[in-house]
C-alpha cells in the first residue's frame, strides 16, 4: 500500500484488512474472555497477523488455542510454535487425545478425529470461559458457510442455529449472550482463497512447508492422494509412492490430502489458486465428503 | 484492485438465481466439485435441468423447501473487480433481509420480468434501495428472451420505472435489458438487442464509480479501542484505534473529542508499524494526540468546527424486524457507531407503506419488517449526523435486552 492516496480509493485487499481489524477490536473491546482459534494453517494465520496489526504496538490481548487431534502435521506445529513465539502470545493446547482419556468425548474407531474435535473444543471454551472464539472460516468455501455472520451466536451447548441468526447490519455487530452461551467470530469472513494468497505474499507472511510443492510418499484412496504415516497406513489394494504435491488446506493429516503441483512459490501458488477448477475443501478435505450437508451438520454441532 | 458490494432483489421468479448462477459461471467462479454436487442433486431429485439455485441454498432446509431462508454473501472477482453479493431472498421476510443486504451495498440491483413488467416487489425493492441510501441501481428487465427482444417492452418499462424513481432518492439509475438464462448483455452484449446502446451488466458493475459515495469532508472518528502497551519499548504509548467513519485525518489537524469537548491536535496516524500522513474512509487505524487527554471507547474524535451533534433524542427511520411488535414505551439497547446505550421509545409516528410511500399515522405499533418513524430518548448522548450524510454515524440498531436479539435498524432524519 502507498501512503499517499490521490485519489482516496483503497485496494480490495486494504479494505477487506481495514474491516477485519474492525472486527478483532471490536470483540477485543466487548467481549470478557475471547481467544482465537489457530490451527497453523494459512487462514489462522493470516487472523494472527491481522489481530498483531489490530493491537499494535501492545500484545494481542488474548490467548490461541489449539485444538491437537494427534494427527497433526508436525511441519504445521513448528510453524504454529513459531508464531506464538514470535507475538509472545499464550497458547492453549486442547488435546483430543487427552480428551479420549478424560471420557470428553468417545472414540469409536469409526468417528474422524475431525469430528472428535468438535466436543474437544466445546469442553475447552466451557473450561475457559471463552464467551468469544475466533475463527478463520470464509464464506467462499462451503455453501453452508456462506450464510455464517461474522458473529455467529452459539447456545450453550455450543450449536449453531441458522435460522436463528441475528441479522447484521452496516458495521455494527451484536455480541450479545446469556450465561453459557459464546460468540464464534469470523472476521475474514469476506476474504476468498485468492484474497489470502495474495495478502501472504504481499505481507511475506510465514506458513508451514508444506503449502508449497515438496516430495511425499502418498497413496490414493476415493480419489484423493493421502499422506503415509502410522496413523494412516494403506489398506490392501492401496500402494503409497513418491510424488511432487502440496496441500491446499492444512487439516488432521489422515483426511487432508493433497495435490499433484509443482508451485513452490507464492507467486506460483496464486496462479495455481487462480486457475483451480476445484475448491480447495473439495479437492482436499475427506470430512465435506461424507455428504452434501457435511459442513453444515458439523456447524450445527459446534464445529468452526 | 477494488472491491464493489451489492445487494440482489427481486422475487424468486424473476430469475435472480440464474442471474447469480450466470455471473458465477462465467466469471469461472463455479467450481467443478461445485457443479457437480448440483448437478447429482438435480438428477436425484427427478429435475431435467441442473437448478443453478442449488448453488446458492446453502442450508438444508433451503434446499428442502427450495427457498431461500437468508441472506448469503457470494464473491466474485474479474480482473478489474472484486465483488461481494449480498443475495437476499425474495420470499415474505423481504423487508428485513433487504435491509440487512443493502445496509453494506454500493449497489442494489432488482429484477423485474419483461413479461410481468413493474411489480409491487420491484416498486418495494427500490424505495428500501432509497431509504438504505444505496447510492446505485440497476434495473435489469430480465426474460427479454421470452417478449421477442421487444424494444417497446423495455421502453415502456424505463419509463415507467423512471417516473416512479422520481419520488425516490436515487442519484444513480441504470436499466439494461438482459436475459440471465441465455447470457443476453449479462457479460457478453447481445446480438439480439441491436437497439440498446448502453452498457452490459457486467460492464455497469465492473466500471460504476463507488469511491466518491464516501463522505471525504466530515471527520468523524469514533473511538473503537485505546491501545496502551505497557510495555518498555513503548511505555508512553496511548493511541485510540478505530475506523475512519468520514473526512480525512492527517497529522496536526485540530480535533475535538467528544462528548466531552476537550480539544487537541493529531500527533500521528499509525497503520500497524509505520505512520501515515492521513487516514480516510473506510481506514482502519490508530491515533495518536498531542494532549492527554479523557478519551474512551464509545467517544468521537472530530474537526473542532465541525462535529456531529451530541443528542439524547433520536428521530428515525426503523425497519422492525421480529415478529413481537414494537410498541410506545419499550425500552431497548440502541448501537451506535462503538457507543452502547439504552433506549425509550418516545413515540411512533407513522409505519412507512413500502408499496405506496403512503405515511399511516394511525397505527401505533410496527410489526415484523415494517418501517416507520419513530422518537427515540436515550440514556447517555449520541453523536450522531443524519444518515443522508453519513451511513455509519447515521446508522445503529435496537437490541431485545431480554433476548439479545438485533430487533431493528434505524437510519437518523435530520
Amino acid at each position: 500500500m502507498t501512503e499517499t492516496h490521490a485519489d482516496y480509493r483503497l485496494s480490495q485487499l486494504d479494505q477487506l484488512e481495514a474491516e477485519s481489524i474492525h472486527i478483532f477490536r471490536e470483540v477485543a473491546a466487548e467481549f470478557e474472555k475471547p481467544v482465537l482459534m489457530f490451527s497453523g494453517g494459512k487462514d489462522s494465520i493470516v487472523m494472527l497477523r491481522l489481530a498483531e496489526k489490530a493491537f499494535y504496538p501492545a500484545k494481542i490481548p488474548f490467548p490461541v488455542l489449539q485444538v491437537d487431534t494427534g494427527y497433526d502435521f508436525p511441519e504445521v506445529l513448528e510453524t504454529r510454535d513459531h508464531w506464538v513465539n514470535r507475538l509472545g502470545v499464550r497458547l492453549i493446547v486442547a488435546s483430543v487425545e487427552e480428551a479420549i482419556a478424560n471420557g470428553v468425548v468417545v472414540d469409536d474407531g469409526k468417528t474422524s478425529r475431525n469430528r472428535l474435535q468438535i466436543g474437544t473444543l466445546l469442553h475447552a471454551i466451557e473450561e475457559n470461559g471463552f464467551t468469544a472464539a475466533f475463527g478463520g472460516g470464509r464464506r467462499d468455501e462451503e455453501k453452508a458457510r456462506a450464510k455464517e455472520r461474522v458473529y455467529s451466536h452459539r447456545d450453550e451447548f455450543g450449536q449453531w442455529d441458522p435460522k436463528m441468526q441475528r441479522p447484521e447490519l452496516w458495521s455494527l455487530y451484536n455480541g450479545r449472550l446469556h450465561a453459557g452461551e459464546h460468540m464464534r467470530i469470523f472476521p475474514i469472513s469476506n476474504w476468498t482463497e485468492l484474497d489470502i494468497w495474495d495478502y501472504i505474499g504481499r505481507e511475506g507472511i510465514e506458513i508451514p512447508s508444506i503449502y508449497f510443492s515438496h516430495q511425499r510418499r502418498v497413496f490414493e484412496r476415493d480419489g484423493m492422494l493421502l499422506t503415509e504415516s502410522d496413523f494412516n497406513p494403506c489398506r490392501p489394494g492401496e500402494v503409497a509412492e513418491e510424488r511432487t504435491v502440496r496441500f491446499r488446506t492444512v487439516g488432521d493429516l489422515t483426511l487432508t490430502g493433497c495435490v499433484e503441483s509443482t508451485a513452490s512459490t507464492i507467486p506460483e501458488i496464486i496462479e495455481e489458486v487462480a486457475v483451480a477448477r476445484v475448491t480447495e475443501r473439495g479437492a482436499t478435505r475427506g470430512d465435506d465428503r461424507f455428504s452434501e450437508a457435511a459442513m453444515e451438520d458439523r456447524k450445527k454441532e459446534g464445529y468452526f | 484492485m477494488d472491491l464493489l458490494r451489492f445487494a440482489t432483489a427481486g422475487s424468486v421468479d424473476d430469475g435472480k438465481s440464474t442471474l447469480i448462477g450466470r455471473l458465477l459461471l462465467d466469471s469461472k467462479s463455479i467450481f467443478e466439485d461445485q457443479l457437480e454436487a448440483v448437478e447429482a442433486t438435480s438428477l436425484s431429485k427427478g429435475y431435467d435441468y441442473t437448478d443453478l439455485a442449488l448453488l446458492t441454498d446453502g442450508l438444508r432446509s433451503e434446499r428442502e423447501q427450495g427457498i431461500t431462508i437468508d441472506v448469503a454473501y457470494r464473491y466474485f472477482a474479474t480482473p478489474n473487480r472484486k465483488f461481494i453479493i449480498a443475495d437476499t431472498p425474495g420470499h415474505v421476510q423481504y423487508t428485513r433481509n433487504m435491509v440487512t443486504g443493502a445496509s453494506t451495498a454500493d449497489l442494489g440491483l432488482v429484477l423485474v420480468d419483461a413479461r410481468q413488467g413493474l411489480t409491487e416487489q420491484s416498486r418495494r425493492h427500490a424505495v428500501i434501495l432509497s431509504l438504505l441510501r444505496v447510492p446505485h441501481l440497476v434495473l435489469a428487465v430480465n426474460k427479454m428472451d421470452l417478449v421477442d427482444y421487444s424494444q417497446e417492452i423495455y421502453d415502456k418499462i424505463h419509463a415507467e420505472f423512471t417516473q416512479f424513481a422520481t419520488k425516490l432518492n436515487i442519484p444513480d439509475l441504470e436499466v439494461i435489458p438482459i436475459s440471465a438464462l441465455n447470457g443476453d448483455n449479462v457479460v457478453n452484449r447481445s446480438e439480439h438487442m441491436a437497439w440498446y446502446s448502453g452498457p452490459t451488466l457486467m460492464h455497469h458493475l465492473e466500471n460504476v464509480h463507488v469511491a466518491s459515495d464516501r463522505d471525504l469532508i466530515d471527520a468523524r472518528f469514533p473511538v473503537q479501542y485505546v491501545v496502551r502497551p505497557k510495555s518498555d519499548e513503548h511505555h508512553d504509548y496511548r493511541g485510540y484505534g478505530g475506523m475512519v467513519a468520514g473526512g480525512v485525518l492527517k497529522p496536526g489537524d485540530e480535533v475535538v473529542v467528544l462528548p466531552s469537548g476537550m480539544t487537541s491536535k493529531i500527533a500521528g496516524i499509525d497503520l500497524f508499524d509505520r505512520e501515515i500522513t492521513e487516514a480516510f474512509p473506510p481506514m482502519s487505524v490508530t491515533i495518536r494526540l498531542e494532549d492527554d487527554v479523557d478519551v474512551s471507547r464509545g467517544d468521537m474524535i472530530a474537526r473542532v468546527n465541525n462535529a456531529p451533534q451530541p443528542s439524547q433524542d433520536i428521530d428515525a427511520m426503523v425497519c422492525w424486524m421480529t415478529t413481537t411488535p414494537l410498541k410506545p414505551r419499550q425500552k431497548l439497547a440502541i448501537k451506535h457507531t462503538t457507543r452502547t446505550a439504552r433506549a425509550l421509545v418516545k413515540d411512533i409516528q407513522y409505519r412507512l407503506d413500502v408499496n405506496t410511500l403512503h405515511r399511516d399515522q394511525e397505527t401505533k405499533e410496527l410489526g415484523v419488517n415494517e418501517i416507520g418513524r419513530i422518537q427515540l430518548r436515550t440514556t447517555v448522548p449520541l453523536l450522531v449526523d443524519p444518515y443522508s450524510k453519513n451511513r455509519t454515524t447515521g446508522s445503529f440498531i435496537l437490541i431485545d435486552e431480554a433476548t439479545g436479539i438485533t430487533v431493528g435498524a434505524g437510519m437518523i432524519n435530520g
